[in-house]
């Protein structure tokens, strides 16, 4: 009996096997196939571009407004031509975590050889890949990850960031906060994610807090993955704090501000992180407080006011700050390829280290800092209207003016040297 | 104080536990009788959460809790008539890969509907606001969603227990043969089985959509707690899956309160404890078929 099961089992093995064997020799001539194509399609003519960014995940969404800004710089620029008569060709992938993170960006620069690596929003995500342009010595333009230490402690010279840091962040509220004295001698109480970005987040906040006679009486870490807040709602109201301070990060701060408003509690919120897609889903009614942002769709320059037609056009919604920095990290890319005329890390790097000017579609233009690589840009707070005043749900929000401010230097926010300790 | 703080936690993971428990259950029913671990139940969560978007944008939210349900329970038919009806008796890895695989599809095609940013969901907004209860703080919506949980929960116990239907289903758990040597066919009561664990984990999606954010991985999300609120609790016993969801919810309020780090960590420690001293979990009973 035993014995009969067995040949049964093996014979359904063989068969299965056989199969597996066919159609593995199927697919394995197919993929020959298809990776012979390119190099007869493809003639030098395309400039790959590794791309990587959450798709899924606390950062996902936001993730899909960076691939969508991407590929339309990347489309515009072909459409015109390209960038020294040849394709960019983008290779978007969810980045998912920082240790896949490096593994696709190592595959990319081994298997598919792009000449560049862009993209990622996570802090933890970019310094692995970060790591990897290091050993590799390929250009990696980390475009929406915040954390400062990727620009301090742990900056390389194959790494530029196109995103404002921390540092920047803080500061561009923080003065707001002090003139609405909100922070001299209040009881604060904060919520910090816990990653790399959080807790970067949390100790320049920290910093902040002290200096202007805030006196901080608790921070606590929020796993990542946490959608339920309730527990820590009811610690908040224990401490009965002044002010409640945000270090959270993507949907956190969705998920933290609607409950926030449900549970209706007393005390004020203020964060130094929020982007508007995360604004926009956690509701009108739910939000508050004076937050920083990068760029903001509402700003009137005709460069600003062209991409959010396009995109709006292109992708029926309005871009959010990750779409658009996205689409300003290409163009950069390609301005730099142009001029020097070169897909070559070194002599885009030199280019860039020449504190080139960018046009990224604000105000002012932009520029690479040469000793940390950090893009040196204007950034804006943001609060919210009061409600009855906008029509459309993208219009709850009220930018306010650039900072820093047009007569002053675009590094006043920024940390200066003896304060970073960036040494590449 | 300190006493008073705690109690606060351990109240608050009480409602938690409830919402958990709209899924947990209809999960738990499934598995127990039709022996399939449904990896695409947090898929019907997330179709109920995007449905109640569109229903309360034309119809309001009170109505949207009775068509939303009621639809995914329709899908919940579709879903077992066509899919799950052929894997009671195959190979279990088969069923777990064919709900994966649906628990995927579904994802993507909430991405393609709706966009992957997370969509804005509001309560009621009489329901906004809390409620002091002695020194305890309430969310209005959460007791709220306690309240109607637990007229849930009486109705399944009510069906489970005290009809035939009932009668029938739970012999199909223990004997599903005798079953049919008395001349009863278990399918549709496994379809009704379905369409109910569906319809429920949808109702879990109107009411938490409004807490948190509709966005199209809420599903996978969610199975993870799901599957293990099941597991704690045991196969096949109504309340072992009453009292994990209510542990479950308890235990990460308290690790809040002292370590709120460890939030998310919580329940898998308490599901390693509870695995090591009762392995078939808290009130699991012995399913020959399983064994």
């Amino acid at each position: 009996m035993n014995v009969n099961v067995k040949t049964k089992k093996q014979k359904i093995e063989s068969a299965s096997r056989r199969n597996l064997i066919a159609k593995g020799f199927a697919l394995g001539g197919a993929t020959a196939l298809s990776a012979s194509l390119p190099i007869w399609a493809q003639d030098n003519s395309s400039i790959k571009i590794g791309h990587l960014t959450p798709m899924t995940g606390f950062l996902g969404a936001l993730g899909e407004y960076a691939a969508q800004g991407i590929k339309m710089a990347a489309d515009e620029i072909n459409a015109s031509g390209g960038v020294l008569g040849r394709k960019l060709e983008i290779m978007s992938e969810d980045s998912v975590n920082p240790q896949v993170a490096a593994t696709k960006a190592q595959r990319m620069i081994e298997r598919d050889n792009v000449a560049f690596l862009l993209g990622e929003i996570s802090s933890a995500s970019a310094l692995t890949i970060s790591q990897v342009a290091g050993r590799n010595k390929k250009l990696f333009m980390s475009i929406g990850a915040r954390s400062d230490v990727l620009r301090g402690k742990d900056c390389n010279r194959y790494t530029f960031h196109v995103d404002i840091p921390v540092t920047v962040m803080v500061n561009a509220v923080g003065q707001a906060l002090v003139r609405d004295n909100l922070v001299k001698g209040k009881k604060i109480f904060s919520l910090t994610a816990d990653y790399l970005f959080g807790h970067d987040l949390s100790k320049v906040a920290k910093k902040f807090w002290i200096d202007n006679g805030g006196n901080l009486i608790g921070d606590e870490l929020v796993p990542t993955d946490a959608a339920d807040f309730s527990p820590y709602l009811l610690k908040i109201r224990q401490a009965k704090p002044d002010l409640i301070a945000s270090n959270l990060a993507g949907n956190q701060v969705t998920n933290f501000v609607k409950q926030y408003s449900e549970f209706g509690l007393p005390y004020p919120m203020v964060g130094f992180n929020l982007n508007t897609a995360d604004a926009w889903a956690a509701g009108e009614d739910n939000l508050g407080g004076i937050w920083p942002t990068v760029w903001h769709h509402e700003l009137q320059t005709p460069g600003s006011k062209a991409f959010v037609a396009n995109f709006t056009k292109r992708y029926n919604r309005v871009p959010e700050n990750h779409a658009w920095i996205e689409y300003i990290s290409l163009r950069m890319l390609a301005q730099a390829i142009n001029a020097t005329k070169s897909t070559d890390t070194e002599k885009v790097i030199t280019y860039f280290e020449s504190q080139a000017e960018f046009d990224i579609l604000k105000n002012r233009k932009a520029y690479f800092r040469s000793w940390d690589h950090q893009l040196m840009q204007e950034a804006y707070p943001f609060t919210v209207k009061a409600k009855g005043t906008y029509k459309e749900k993208w219009d709850f929000l009220k930018f306010g003016d650039a900072v820093p401010a047009p007569n002053q230097s675009l590094e006043l926010l920024a940390t200066n040297k003896a304060e970073n300790t960036c040494k590449m | 104080m300190e006493f008073v703080f705690l109690l606060e936690q351990v109240v608050n993971g009480l409602v938690l536990g409830g919402y958990y428990l709209l899924l947990a259950l209809g999960l738990s029913l499934i598995f127990s009788v039709g022996g399939v671990v449904n990896l695409a139940h947090g898929a019907f969560y997330a179709i109920g959460a995007y449905i109640s978007l569109e229903v309360i944008k034309r119809f309001g939210f009170g109505p949207s809790m009775l068509v939303t349900p009621i639809f995914v329970g329709l899908l919940g038919i579709v879903f077992e008539r066509l899919l799950l009806r052929r894997f009671y008796k195959a190979d279990p890895i088969l069923s777990l890969l064919v709900t994966f695989g649906l628990a995927m599809i579904v994802e993507q095609g909430l991405r393609m509907l709706w966009g992957a940013a997370p969509l804005p969901s509001n309560m009621p907004s009489e329901f906004k606001g809390n409620v002091m209860v002695g020194e305890f703080l309430f969310s209005k919506y959460r007791l709220f969603i306690l309240g109607f949980v637990f007229v849930i929960l009486g109705c399944i116990w009510l069906l489970l227990n005290k009809t035939s239907f009932g009668l029938v289903v739970k012999a199909g758990v223990q004997r599903p043969d005798m079953v049919a040597v008395l001349g009863i066919r278990l399918q549709p009561y496994m379809t009704s089985i379905v369409a109910l664990g569906v319809a429920t984990a949808a109702l879990g999606g109107v009411l938490f959509g409004p807490i948190t954010t509709v966005h199209p991985s809420m599903g996978t999300e969610i199975m993870t707690v799901a599957f293990v609120v099941v597991v704690i609790g045991g196969l096949g016993s109504f309340w072992g899956v009453v009292l994990a969801a209510v542990l479950v919810g308890v235990v990460r309020g308290i690790t809040i309160h002292f370590q709120p780090a460890a939030g998310e960590a919580s329940m898998y420690i308490l599901m390693f404890a509870v695995l090591m001293l009762f392995p078939r979990g808290l009130l699991g009973e012995r399913i020959d078929r399983f064994e």
